[in-house]
């Protein structure tokens, strides 16, 4: 065994000398007109050296490692606790999502205009997040193209403002609604598949969207995306210096304070707070529905959910579509904060992201996505020195979250619907 | 009721089930039995839509119903539980039981989103239903329990349960009493013999179990090798040659 292990951690680590060597510890260098072949200086050789040693002995107490890894769980202070009552734990819930919203309410007015303008964007993944858990969490079905529905709310708004000068909040339903068109015709087609060849066909969708609002140009400007989006304006009440639209007046001039650029971020901020709030009651409510339980009893065994008469096409459709409404509505809100927008904002990674955010969650669970987004996306804004191992701690996270905690941060608890005794 | 003629299905070179024919009347209880692999599932699978049978006719009150999509034909009033019990095992009891009412209830995304009060009537009557169904199958304590955490029997129940509440005229169980201690068996026995007698519901029954089979049945299809061997009332099934002869081997 021993004899073994040594063997496998010396092959392990002339393989990481073999590979890194070549890559690191030669560089080609342009004399002139000629391309030299140099080799690196001594530091890099050590740590090539080092890393290979790292390897080395990894491998070598490879079993004691993963076993000391496999009892990380039990560290876990809150593994193995008992389940609360579900009506505590409505209560706790009712609690603490009384306290984030007032929090989130307070918060504006206490930190620097760019936490403001972050916790804004943080709002809109908690929607994308929000929406996207109705189709992963709930429905079970996987969508890795979910940003093309965000990339069609944006993009909605910013052309019908562009050709039709279309505000804001007309445009928002509209958006929202688009997009909802646009994952009903997806759907149709595509829920017929299951697992895995959904999900690469909604990669491949989210993909068309974005190459076809590159490559339309004389619609979309194409890569050059689509600037000047307004902002929303509340009540006819522009957040400018001066208007910019007939008929409207001035938050600064009707509430006569003087002018500061804030109140435009506070204000987008609180409007995007009421819509991520919206989007989670609405979503928990349609949970209790017979809507929602249909989500879930066709993820639970689809054939015995067929077997009861429900129709599984529809039922996944709606899961869809209603993914897709809210994405539009995170997507128009979006355009309105950026004030710009292209193709460049809606890539696959973006769908990468918000699926993270509902995995580290908790598939289905609302305060878990909720936290998770926050996580995502102010992590890497506090880590920014080191950006470019960001990728790397968002890597490195995960597995983590694979080894401590696979069912995600705050799992589903379900909120069962209770029979009362009856007399 | 339900006229079954010539059934026909064939998997690539497999045929199945070869020229099965059956018929249940109202208010009667019908059994297919047959050794294992004898396609009485397939026959089952074909029935409910779950299969689009390759040949042959399947009526269910004067209306065709081969190749309709399975949920179109349950919502005629033709319900199936399974070999293997199938739950929704992260739901609680009740749950089960509000899925499976879900076209009776109004599903409406509005009305739902602003608990208008006829969808707060209809919810509640559709409580009500669950619970007169647990309490029927004796399952009424355990109304808020997960369902996966119940007991083998009690699932079997629940799953019948879950039936039932859609208010079927034609139950369909396969396999009822696999796994069931004698007691379990005998209550089994009694609950399908009350849901055909107060609940005015007819019985498509697979089973291995012949003392239930030949207690409650009133007609008995035999099944071997795909083909129809026998039918008739358990008294005939059991005298009939061709039937013992597949049973214990030819002699």
């Amino acid at each position: 065994m021993a004899a073994q292990n040594f063997k496998h951690a010396l092959f392990c680590a002339i393989v990481t000398l073999v590979i890194s060597y070549p890559i690191l510890g030669l560089n080609l260098v342009a004399q002139g007109t000629q391309v030299v072949l140099e080799g690196a200086d001594t530091a890099t050789l050590i740590s090539i050296v080092l890393a290979a040693v790292a390897v080395f002995l990894f491998q070598l107490f490879r079993d004691h490692i993963m076993g000391s890894v496999g009892k990380m769980p039990n560290l876990n202070p809150f593994a193995n606790r008992e389940p609360m009552e579900q009506s505590k734990r409505q209560r706790l819930d009712t609690i603490v999502l009384t306290l984030l919203v007032i929090g989130a309410l307070i918060w504006p007015f206490l930190v620097s205009r760019g936490s403001v303008d972050l916790a804004t964007l943080v709002l809109i993944y908690v929607m994308l997040a929000l929406g996207l858990n109705v189709v992963v969490g709930l429905a079970g079905l996987l969508d890795l193209g979910y940003v093309a529905f965000y990339a069609v709310g944006a993009y909605t708004f910013a052309l019908l403002y562009q050709y039709f000068n279309i505000s804001f909040w007309l445009a928002l339903p509209i958006g929202a609604c688009l997009a909802a068109t646009f994952g009903f015709l997806l759907g149709f087609p595509v829920l017929r598949l299951r697992g895995d060849y959904l999900a690469i066909v909604t990669l491949g969708f989210g993909e068309i969207i974005r190459i076809l609002l590159n490559n339309m140009t004389w619609l979309t400007g194409g890569p050059n995306g689509i600037g000047g989006i307004p902002d929303p304006t509340l009540f006819g009440m522009e957040f400018g210096r001066r208007v910019k639209e007939e008929g409207n007046t001035l938050f600064h001039e009707v509430f006569n304070i003087s002018y500061s650029g804030n109140h435009k971020i506070i204000v987008l901020y609180l409007i995007t707070l009421v819509l991520a709030l919206f989007t989670a009651l609405v979503i928990r409510r349609f949970t209790k529905m017979p809507v929602g339980r249909s989500w879930e009893a066709l993820r639970e065994d689809e054939i015995a959910a067929r077997s009861l008469g429900l129709n599984r096409t529809s039922v996944k459709l709606s899961a869809f579509t209603i993914g897709a409404f809210f994405a539009g509505f995170a997507g128009t809100v979006f355009a309105s904060k950026q004030g710009f927008i292209s193709p460049e904002s809606f890539v696959f990674l973006e769908s990468a992201i918000i699926l993270a955010i509902v995995v580290l969650g908790g598939m289905g669970s609302q305060i878990g996505v909720i936290l998770a987004a926050v996580a995502v996306i102010i992590l890497p804004e506090l880590a920014r020195e080191f950006s470019e191992y960001r990728m790397l701690l968002f890597g490195l996270a995960m597995v983590l979250m694979m080894i401590w905690r696979p069912q995600g941060l705050m799992p589903m608890r379900r909120i069962h619907i209770e029979l009362k005794k009856q007399e | 009721m339900l006229e079954v003629r010539n059934l026909s299905m064939r998997f690539g070179g497999l045929l199945a089930v070869d020229q099965v024919s059956l018929d249940v009347n109202e208010h009667e209880i019908v059994s297919i039995i047959g050794p294992n692999g004898a396609g009485k599932t397939t026959v089952f699978n074909c029935i409910s839509g779950f299969y689009c049978p390759t040949g042959g006719k399947i009526r269910f009150q004067g209306e065709e119903v081969q190749g309709k999509p399975d949920f179109k034909i349950s919502r005629l009033g033709m319900v199936r539980t399974f070999q293997h019990v199938r739950l929704f095992s992260k739901m609680t009891v009740v749950e089960n039981l509000l899925v499976a009412q879900h076209r009776h209830l109004n599903t409406n995304l509005f009305a739902g989103l602003l608990k208008t009060p006829s969808y707060r009537q209809q919810e509640q009557k559709a409580l009500d239903r669950a619970a007169y169904w647990l309490d029927r199958v004796g399952l009424l304590e355990l109304a808020n329990r997960e369902a996966g955490n119940l007991a083998y029997g009690q699932q079997r129940r629940l799953e019948i349960a879950r039936c039932m509440v859609t208010e079927p005229q034609l139950l369909m169980l396969d396999e009822p009493a696999a796994g069931l201690n004698p007691a379990e068996t005998r209550d089994l026995n009694h609950l399908i013999v009350s849901l055909k007698e107060d609940y005015n519901v007819s019985v498509l029954l697979i089973e291995h179990d012949m003392s239930l089979v030949m207690e409650i049945s009133d007609r008995i299809n035999v099944i071997n090798q795909g083909r129809p061997l026998a039918c008739g009332t358990p008294e005939e099934v059991r005298q009939n040659d061709d039937v013992i002869k597949a049973y214990l081997g030819e002699a």
